[in-house]
C-alpha cells in the first residue's frame, strides 16, 4: 500500500519514544500486521531498512507478527477467519459478514539500548 | 523534524501556508545525557552485573497511524464546532471527481455554503477549476505522497477557513489504495467510480469500498456504449461493505445527481441533530 510512509510513522514513534523513555538505539521492532491492514509484509520490511538507515533504528531487526483476519457471520453467529474483505464464510459460504479483525498495523514491542 | 505537529514532511505543499506557526516546542531545555548513562539494572534481566547486555524491551502497543488518527480527532471536533459537514471524495485518477465536483457546486452554491479542499500531486488546475465556480478552494501538492493525511488537512483548515453551516468537500489524490487508511476527520468517505472503469473495482481495491459509506456510479450516461454491468458492480461493493449505500449518477448529463445533492442536505440535516 504505502509501506514508505506507515514506515516514516514507525520512525516517528521511535523518536518520540526515544525521547520519552530514553534510549538511543533500536535494536528490534515487533510489528503486529492484520491480513486485512493492506499492507505487505515484504514491502514493508524493504521500506524499513531504508527508512531506518542513519536513524536511532539504523539496522533494526524488523519483526512481523501476522495477525488474521477475522470476521462475524451473521447466519453462523459466530466468528470466522477470512483471507480478504470479499470472502465469503468458509462455513455457509454467506457473505454476510462484518469484519472484526485483521486490520491491524501497530507497534507491539521494541528491544532498546 | 518538527514532531509535534509533524511539519517540514518531504514535498507537501499548501498553497498559502507559510509555515509561520510558533515552532517553539523546538527549543524546549529537556536535555539528555545518555552518554552518561551506567545503570545496570536497565537490561531486559534487570541484571545489575557488569558484562551483560544493556538492551530493554519496551512494549509499547502503538497504532503505526495513531498520530494520523490523532489529527483527525482534532478535525472532527473542529468540523463539529464549526458545524461542517465534510465529505472526502476518493476515487481512482480519470473518474470525473472534479467535473463531478464543479458540477455539483454549481448546482447547489445557491442552497448551502460550500468550500473544497484539492489533493494532487502537483498542479493547482484543480483548485482553479473550483474557484472557477466561486466557491473557496485550496490546492494541496503531496510531491512524492500518494493521499492526503489528517495533518494536512488540518493546516489547510488554518488557510481555507470554511464558514460556519457549510459543507467541505475534500477531493483526495487519484488513489483507490492509500487514502482508505488515512482518516481525515471526515463525516463520510464517498467512492465515486465510473462506468468506464471495470464493474470488478469494489473487490479489486477491497479496502476502499470497505471505508466509504457512499459509493456515486459515475458516467452512466455512457452506458449504451461500454461493457459494465451495474447489478454485478453494486453486487460487488455490497459483498464488501453491505451497509454503503450507491447512487447512479452522470455528472455530464446531470441524470441522478439530484439524489447525490438530496443525500448531501439530508446527511448535513442528520449531522445538525443534536448539536
Amino acid at each position: 500500500m504505502h509501506e514508505m510512509s506507515l514506515c516514516e510513522g514507525v520512525l516517528q514513534i521511535l523518536e518520540d519514544h526515544a525521547r520519552s523513555q530514553g534510549f538511543e538505539q533500536v535494536k528490534t521492532v515487533w510489528l503486529e500486521i492484520g491480513g486485512l491492514s493492506g499492507v505487505e509484509p515484504e514491502a514493508m520490511t524493504f521500506c524499513f531498512d531504508a527508512v531506518m538507515r542513519n536513524t536511532l533504528a539504523h539496522q533494526a531487526r524488523l519483526e512481523i507478527i501476522k495477525l488474521p483476519g477475522q470476521a462475524w457471520c451473521m447466519h453462523c453467529a459466530k466468528t470466522v477467519q477470512v483471507q480478504q474483505r470479499f470472502d465469503p464464510c468458509p462455513d455457509c459460504a454467506s457473505y454476510q459478514l462484518q469484519i472484526t479483525g485483521g486490520d491491524e498495523m501497530r507497534i507491539k514491542e521494541l528491544e532498546v539500548e | 523534524m518538527c514532531t509535534t505537529c509533524g511539519c517540514g514532511e518531504g514535498e507537501t505543499r499548501i498553497e498559502g501556508h507559510e509555515h509561520a506557526h510558533d515552532h517553539s516546542h523546538h527549543g524546549h531545555d529537556h536535555v539528555h545525557k545518555h552518554e552518561q548513562h551506567h545503570d545496570y539494572g536497565r537490561g531486559p534481566a534487570h541484571a545489575h552485573a557488569p558484562g551483560l547486555s544493556q538492551s530493554r524491551m519496551l512494549q509499547i502497543e502503538e497504532d503505526i497511524l495513531g498520530k494520523n488518527n490523532e489529527y483527525a480527532v482534532a478535525n472532527r471536533r473542529w468540523f463539529a464546532d464549526h458545524r461542517v459537514l465534510t465529505l472526502n471524495l476518493v476515487s481512482s485518477p480519470g473518474s470525473g471527481k472534479t467535473t463531478l465536483l464543479t458540477r455539483s457546486i454549481d448546482d447547489m452554491k445557491d442552497e448551502l455554503k460550500l468550500s473544497v479542499i484539492e489533493g494532487d500531486q502537483q498542479t493547482a488546475n484543480d483548485a482553479d477549476r473550483i474557484r472557477e465556480t466561486g466557491v473557496k478552494a485550496l490546492q494541496i501538492n503531496t510531491g512524492k505522497g500518494c493521499h492526503l493525511d489528517a495533518h494536512m488537512i488540518g493546516h489547510a483548515l488554518e488557510s481555507l477557513k470554511p464558514d460556519e453551516n457549510s459543507v467541505l468537500f475534500i477531493e483526495n489524490v487519484g488513489n483507490l489504495v492509500c487514502p482508505a487508511a488515512f482518516d481525515l476527520g471526515e463525516a463520510h468517505k464517498v467512492a465515486i467510480l465510473s462506468v468506464t472503469e471495470g464493474e470488478d473495482k469494489p473487490i479489486k481495491y477491497p479496502d476502499m469500498f470497505h471505508a466509504a459509506d457512499l459509493m456515486l456510479l459515475n458516467k452512466i450516461d455512457l452506458l449504451p456504449y461500454v461493457q459494465f454491468d451495474v447489478d454485478k458492480c453494486i453486487e460487488y461493493a455490497h459483498r464488501i461493505n453491505p451497509a454503503i449505500k450507491v447512487l447512479k449518477v452522470s455528472a455530464t448529463s446531470g441524470e441522478g445527481m439530484s439524489n447525490w445533492y438530496q443525500w448531501i442536505k439530508t446527511t448535513r440535516q442528520l449531522a445538525m441533530i443534536g448539536q
